[in-house]
């Protein structure tokens, strides 16, 4: 092996390596998914948590934001309330394309077990949402593994933003 | 014909009840002479139409016009220098009336007591934030959950619906889904209220699955593309199962070839 | 591409008279040191907060409704979602106040439980206030430091049952299970642990030049307004009023254990943050005392109240009367005698208390949680008042709000 070693630094650059423009984009957005820090309820808590010391999100190139604008993902971790929607859906506006959302916990996906008069009946109503992550909790593997999935979608998906139009109205 | 439904109160109700089951009640004590209790009703005696010991606390109760100068003398002559809770309870469908409790706390002796009122319905009641500064939320989230008017309040505003909210939640008469603009409260101020049709109405049964929502729902066995004609019935399929859970990871990898 | 919406750009119709040149700023909902959402409008001359409105109600999920359509039994994980950093403690203040109720008491293995994974819940929920609150004052290193140690408490209460967030670990009457075999030795290496993991949180933090310049004279509230404010829990003793209710009302089993009342008479955030160490301190030791109760009480787990309770499982597969019982209770719900109660009970954060009216049916007349973060809540108008904008956050830290509690 040693004869064919090669100083990339010092003589010839870097290797050429051929791919689609697609693929190298998709590349850079999966692998560096920025969240929003969007507390809302109990399930704020398992997101703070993955992003702490034992399951350390960064590791996964995901890094929380406390700025909508510089976000792409955005986890609703929680209930929502239908005081709080507007806000919502004025972050989920103010978010720059592309832009992702994660439903996290049975509160976001469908109002979970508050089936009650304050309580959005599921998020995709105020916001479309690529990701439904069952639980309540889920725990913060269950959030990891939403985000891997995340990543594969947006592997598939094509780089040229017009392809991508969300099929469903909100 | 239609189902009757009772007006005055649209929470849930046991679906069976014995005819001849008559609830017993939590035993009312006489108040002890001698006590730290019956000082407290010996000075509050004006005011005071009754009093019992239930459950180790006293309740007392009073007159609604009475509650400012009744809280005032348990702060400053039985030292009750705590205010932990007050809010009101909804009678209105058997006596048209609100039950209005301040549970109160003396942190020198650990004693509670429980001052108790009722109002009529179109009644408002003394504010009692120059004595317990608390009272500015209690009193505001009474006001919110009950429609109970609260004069001399600093700011009295609905403090956890929103201000364009209809009705008031804890009322009896309010169901446990909301009503009509409840349910359509978050669409009408993101988007207007000419997408209702467009967004659909809410979905109140978690359980609910639209097999010709293909959008949302898969059937496992039965898939169709993503979006597909829902009308055309596709074609049963072998479930096939993720060939990771079987990988024997007891055999030995085959030598690969060596192309040369 | 994005749909349109209504939604204009925000002006809020505000009360306040305004005069000279003073800025109205809003902070939240969505801030990454609002603890969840809480909203403040905030009117500022210069830097100095003139006037501060809490605007609450973000996470209104109406759980005091939902407890007037849910039988006893079915309403008790709904608790969890109050204060869900400490779940175990709603779901005992919740049982305790039924159980009064009803005048049954929990046989003494379940009290010992209990009060074991109360005190597990307030060390964890302490951690957690520790976490956050470096972090927004801007202590990194403590917020990883802090939420590795509550991982480990976290397992400790998988272990017991199941759930890292949402315990339900309690039942009116009791608790469910008996601790699983090797957990009292794993407590046992947690809590031995324990101490020197503070001394590293206080090592970071106590001395610290920065941390103190943050927190000292930060958020200072007096005496008297903490008492007419409603204040309870570690913000009363935070300034200078020794009042616990484990102590002064004992429940459970803490009238017969041993341990101290910290208190501190700095009235500002630094004390509050002393506070907290030194209570975790006390729950260590208290945990350690229960441990031998463990096993000198009998192994009975429920109470023994055929009108109110099931019977235990072997019970209700051998005798018909108590299946017939069991099947009363889970198809109509448990019927509790006329009266209300008031049960107050220590939570991490303050006085916990469930106020319950029953009429005699299943279903609960009135329920009203007293939240000890909803009063913390409305005294920011006050405490924010003369303060910096910087240290608005750190006030909200020092004051521990959870808005599962807050807005209910």
């Amino acid at each position: 092996m040693a004869q064919h070693k090669v100083n990339y630094t010092s003589s010839a650059g870097l290797p050429v390596a051929l791919t689609s423009i697609d693929k190298l984009v998709n590349w850079g957005r999966s692998n560096s998914l920025w969240p929003l820090t969007y507390g809302l309820a109990c399930c704020a808590i398992e997101m703070m948590a993955s992003g702490a010391a034992r399951f350390d999100f960064d590791r996964f190139g995901t890094i929380f934001r406390a700025s909508p604008r510089q976000s792409d993902v955005m986890i609703l971790s929680g209930t929502l309330s239908k005081k709080h929607a507007e806000f919502t859906r004025r972050l989920y506006d103010q978010m720059t394309e592309p832009k992702w959302v994660i439903s996290m916990g049975s509160c976001a996906n469908t109002g979970g077990m508050f089936n009650t008069y304050a309580t959005v009946q599921g998020v995709d109503r105020i916001v479309p949402v690529d990701i439904y992550l069952p639980g309540c909790a889920p725990r913060p593997e269950t959030l990891q593994y939403a985000l891997m999935m995340l990543q594969k979608k947006i592997r598939r998906e094509s780089a040229n933003m017009n392809k991508n139009v969300k099929q469903r109205f909100v | 014909m239609r189902k009757y439904t009772p007006k005055d109160t649209l929470q849930k109700k046991a679906y069976y009840t014995d005819r001849f089951w008559v609830a017993p009640r939590v035993p009312r004590d006489e108040i002890k002479e001698e006590t730290h209790f019956a000082d407290v009703v010996k000075t509050l005696q004006k005011y005071v139409s009754e009093s019992y010991v239930e459950l180790g606390q006293l309740v007392l109760h009073i007159k609604p016009k009475d509650n400012l100068a009744v809280l005032e003398l348990l702060r400053d002559k039985c030292g009750y220098a705590m205010c932990s809770e007050l809010s009101a309870v909804d009678y209105l469908a058997q006596s048209g009336e609100f039950e209005i409790f301040y549970q109160m706390l003396n942190l020198t002796l650990a004693k509670r007591a429980r001052v108790v009122c009722r109002i009529k319905q179109n009644e408002s009641i003394e504010s009692i934030v120059p004595l317990f500064k608390m009272a500015n939320f209690a009193e505001r989230e009474m006001f919110d959950m009950f429609g109970i008017y609260v004069n001399n309040h600093p700011y009295l505003k609905r403090i956890i619906m929103p201000d364009d909210w209809s009705g008031h939640p804890l009322l009896k008469t309010y169901p446990l889904q909301g009503d009509e603009a409840a349910s359509w409260y978050e669409v009408d101020k993101i988007f207007g209220k000419e997408y209702r049709d467009i967004i659909g109405p809410e979905n109140r049964d978690p359980a609910k699955v639209d097999r010709y929502d293909t959008q949302r729902f898969s059937r496992v066995g039965y898939e169709v593309p993503f979006g597909a004609d829902p009308s055309v019935e596709a074609e049963a399929k072998e479930i096939e199962y993720s060939k990771t859970a079987f990988v024997n990871y007891q055999k030995k990898p085959k030598q690969l070839k060596k192309k040369r | 591409m994005q749909v349109t919406t209504k939604l204009t750009p925000f002006f809020e119709n505000l009360n306040f008279e305004r005069e000279g040149n003073t800025m109205v700023i809003n902070f939240g909902p969505q801030h990454p040191s609002a603890h969840g959402q809480l909203r403040l409008v905030l009117e500022l001359d210069g830097e100095q907060v003139v006037k501060a409105l809490p605007d609450i109600g973000y996470l209104h999920r109406g759980v005091e409704k939902m407890a007037e359509n849910m039988t006893y039994n079915e309403f008790l994980p709904t608790t969890d979602r109050l204060d869900y950093i400490a779940s175990t403690s709603n779901n005992y203040a919740y049982a305790i106040a039924v159980e009064k109720l009803l005048g049954i008491e929990a046989p003494r293995r379940a009290q010992v439980i209990r009060t074991m994974l109360l005190e597990l819940n307030r060390i964890m929920s302490h951690l957690f206030f520790l976490a956050t609150h470096a972090l927004d004052v801007g202590a990194m290193s403590v917020f990883l430091y802090a939420f590795r140690e509550r991982e480990y408490a976290m397992d400790l209460m998988e272990s017991y049952c199941g759930a890292r967030l949402t315990h339900s670990a309690v039942r009116i009457g009791g608790v469910p299970l008996d601790l699983p075999t090797g957990w009292l030795v794993e407590l046992q290496a947690f809590l031995e642990k324990m101490p020197e993991n503070i001394k590293l949180y206080e090592d970071l933090l106590t001395e610290n030049r920065i941390w103190k310049m943050r927190l000292e004279n930060v958020g200072v509230i007096s005496a008297e307004d903490a008492l007419s404010w409603g204040c309870t829990g570690p913000m009363l003793r935070g300034s200078g009023v020794k009042y616990d209710i484990r102590k002064e009302e004992p429940y459970e089993l803490y009238g017969e254990l041993e341990f101290d009342v910290p208190v501190s008479d700095r009235c500002d955030s630094y004390g509050r943050y002393r506070l907290y160490i030194e209570e975790m301190k006390q729950s260590v030791k208290i945990l350690h005392q229960l441990i031998p109760m463990h096993e000198e009480s009998e192994p009975q787990l429920m109470a023994h109240a055929p009108k109110y309770i099931s019977a235990p499982k072997e019970e209700i597969m051998t005798q018909n009367y108590a299946l017939m019982q069991h099947f009363v209770l889970v198809t109509q719900g448990m019927r509790p005698p006329k009266g209300e109660v008031y049960v107050p009970t220590e939570s991490p954060k303050g006085e916990l208390g469930f106020y319950i009216k029953s009429e005699g049916e299943p279903y609960a007349y009135r329920l009203k949680c007293r939240a000890p973060s909803f009063f913390h809540t409305g005294l920011l108008q006050k405490m924010l008042v003369g303060s910096y904008l910087a240290d608005v956050v750190t006030i909200i830290g020092s004051t521990n709000i959870v808005f599962g509690e807050v807005d209910r």
